[in-house]
């Protein structure tokens, strides 16, 4: 009996081996995937363009500087223009959706009135409302009030997020209880101040993330931006990157345009390097609850 | 005391108002304007501009009415998009579900989990165009991919991947899929995590193993939010456009069947600033996004 069971233990042990090899064979297949792509725009982007007609290569070389100083010196892609402009745009969306969504759900959080379930509801209902199927009349606007190439028409329609309102929403109903905002009016706190200096504080964390996640969201922005921004001093880098593929392609120095897409998801891909731990809790902490 | 007496309901409207004002200028009004638009003939031709006039529902007929060869246009282009999303999404669940159960399992017991969540989520975060770009210079003629091929000898000539149906598709599908499988996998992680511990324990006690744990007490409870990821990817999926607008130059090669609805909107609004038929296009996306996110909301307010 006893021997059987110990028998029946080995191999359950056994299988559980042969499963766990199974699972990290699977798991490794899928990293590989994931980074196969990326590995190789490192490679190329480190080598000259004649390097990179002569064939395959799996390691790197040493022309990162050489094809760097190419690509950022570039006559017609002018990547360090469209690279600030990219960054003025996300940085000044992301701090706006940020904290307009705060204020929006601490507004139904903190405050009872007659429009407040009416005001959720609605704001809950146009969430999945993508905004492509605005676009024609807000390019059509644009155009008419002579709008394209301001980016301020791009940054502001920022202030409605509903996704980071419902992210901010959650996550208050978890940390803000309502005697921190009561205790700051028996102290004779105002109500715009109690939210600046009390509320928005203990928010920080999860204003963090959405600062993080609004400005990687408006970097990558590629749809609305390349119908507005016409000019070439004002195009971001989605615009210069699909720019790159619809140019003469058999010409360009090969070096140089995996340069361009390099940087065009370096400071993404910095970001994420460093604070992947917190961008990935993000991702469910906002998402309704199973 | 008197101070019972105050109302705060003012600072309500106020601290929502900004949301709100930024929402009817630079989302309701386009709105409507997107759905008027759709009833008038307007549209530059060259120089000249043309309308706006009234026509009804013309631009609706002529999105329906087939071209010479017999082709509705807005229904190919619908059935690419669920082609395209259907190809990279099926796996994705599928791959998702599988990775949420082995990232969960105390009994596997996965070590390195950080890291795998980091790589599997990274490409949700790179810029679609920048990556669509990168996987058209890896698969071209010259690029890498068909230069390992070749140096293997498994191909005398390089293989044209944007010359096929079959490639382009599949090339689309392996972005997105590489793109959101990381994503939902976070996702329906935090679903399992979210059910009752005691559940599972029940079961083993039970005796169960843990195929019969997976189907009788993981898949039941996590239907909820397996249904709001599979609608809000469909919803997503409608909205193709990055990705394959680049990999193909907008073009949608060959013979346009990788050519998406959004895409499709977008020739109108590009050159000739067609607001009639690109209104036309974005109600009946909205009507279907519409559908879509009625479930959504449905199954979402069914839980509470």
């Amino acid at each position: 009996m006893n021997k059987s069971n110990s028998a029946d233990s080995r191999r359950a042990k056994a299988q559980l081996t042969v499963l766990r090899v199974i699972v990290y064979v699977i798991l490794i297949f899928l990293a590989a995937l994931c980074l196969f792509s990326f590995y190789m725009l490192f490679v190329n982007a480190s080598r000259t363009n004649a390097q990179i007609q002569t064939g395959f290569s799996a390691l790197p070389r040493g022309h990162l500087i050489e094809n760097l100083k190419n690509a950022w010196t570039d006559a017609s892609i002018n990547i360090p223009k469209g690279m600030l402009n990219s960054f003025f745009i996300a940085a000044t969306t992301a701090v706006l959706t940020t904290y307009f969504s705060a204020l929006t759900a601490y507004g139904i959080h903190a405050y009872d009135f007659k429009l407040k379930n009416a005001a959720f509801t609605f704001i809950m209902a146009i969430m999945v409302i993508p905004t492509q199927v605005s676009a024609s009349g807000f390019i059509q606007l644009c155009y008419k009030f002579g709008l394209q190439n301001k980016f301020w028409v791009l940054i502001l329609p920022g202030v409605a997020a509903p996704v980071v309102f419902f992210y901010m929403k959650q996550y208050m109903e978890s940390v803000l209880p309502m005697e921190v905002i009561e205790a700051a009016r028996v102290d004779g706190c105002g109500e715009f101040r109690t939210f600046n200096t009390i509320v928005l504080p203990m928010l920080k964390p999860a204003m963090a993330v959405q600062l993080i996640f609004s400005f990687v969201q408006s970097w990558n922005n590629y749809f609305l931006p390349s119908l507005l921004l016409t000019k070439a001093e004002k195009k971001t880098v989605p615009i210069m990157i699909a720019q790159l593929r619809s140019a003469d392609y058999s010409k360009f120095d090969m070096g140089k345009v995996y340069m361009f897409i390099l940087l065009a998801i370096l400071p993404v891909l910095i970001v994420y390097i460093i604070l992947s731990k917190s961008i990935i809790k993000g991702v469910t902490a906002g998402s309704v609850k199973g | 005391m008197k101070k019972k007496g105050v109302s705060y309901a003012k600072w309500g409207y106020i601290f929502i108002l900004p949301f709100f004002l930024a929402y009817l200028v630079f989302a309701f009004v386009p709105q409507v304007m997107t759905i008027y638009n759709s009833f008038f003939m307007n549209y530059r031709e060259g120089l000249t501009q043309v309308g706006p006039k009234f026509i009804g529902f013309q631009n609706y007929v002529a999105l329906f009415t087939p071209d010479a060869n017999g082709t509705i246009d807005i229904l190919k282009y619908a059935g690419n998009t669920m082609v395209l999303w259907l190809l990279g999404a099926v796996p994705q669940i599928l791959i998702a579900l599988l990775l949420a159960i082995f990232f969960t399992s105390y009994r596997l017991n996965i070590k390195g989990q950080q890291f795998f969540k980091t790589v599997i989520y990274m490409p949700n975060l790179i810029m679609a165009s920048a990556f669509s770009m990168l996987f058209f210079t890896l698969f071209s003629n010259v690029g890498p991919v068909n230069q390992f091929i070749q140096a293997m000898g498994w191909s005398d000539v390089p293989i044209d991947f944007f010359a096929r149906t079959v490639t382009v598709r599949g090339l689309i599908s392996l972005m997105n899929f590489l793109m959101w499988f990381g994503n939902t996998t976070i996702l329906l992680m935090a679903g399992i995590m979210g059910i009752d511990q005691s559940l599972f324990e029940a079961a083993n006690i039970d005796g169960a193993n843990s195929v019969q744990t997976f189907f009788k007490v993981t898949l039941p409870l996590l239907t909820p939010i397996l249904v709001y990821t599979v609608i809000t990817a469909m919803i997503g999926g409608l909205q193709m456009f990055d990705v394959p607008q680049v990999l193909t130059n907008g073009a949608g090669t060959p013979d346009r069947t990788s050519t998406t609805l959004v895409m499709f909107l977008n020739n109108y609004l590009g050159g000739s600033k067609n607001y009639g038929m690109a209104g036309a296009i974005s109600v009946i996306i909205f009507i279907i996004t519409g559908i879509l996110s009625l479930i959504v909301y449905r199954s979402l307010t069914k839980k509470d």
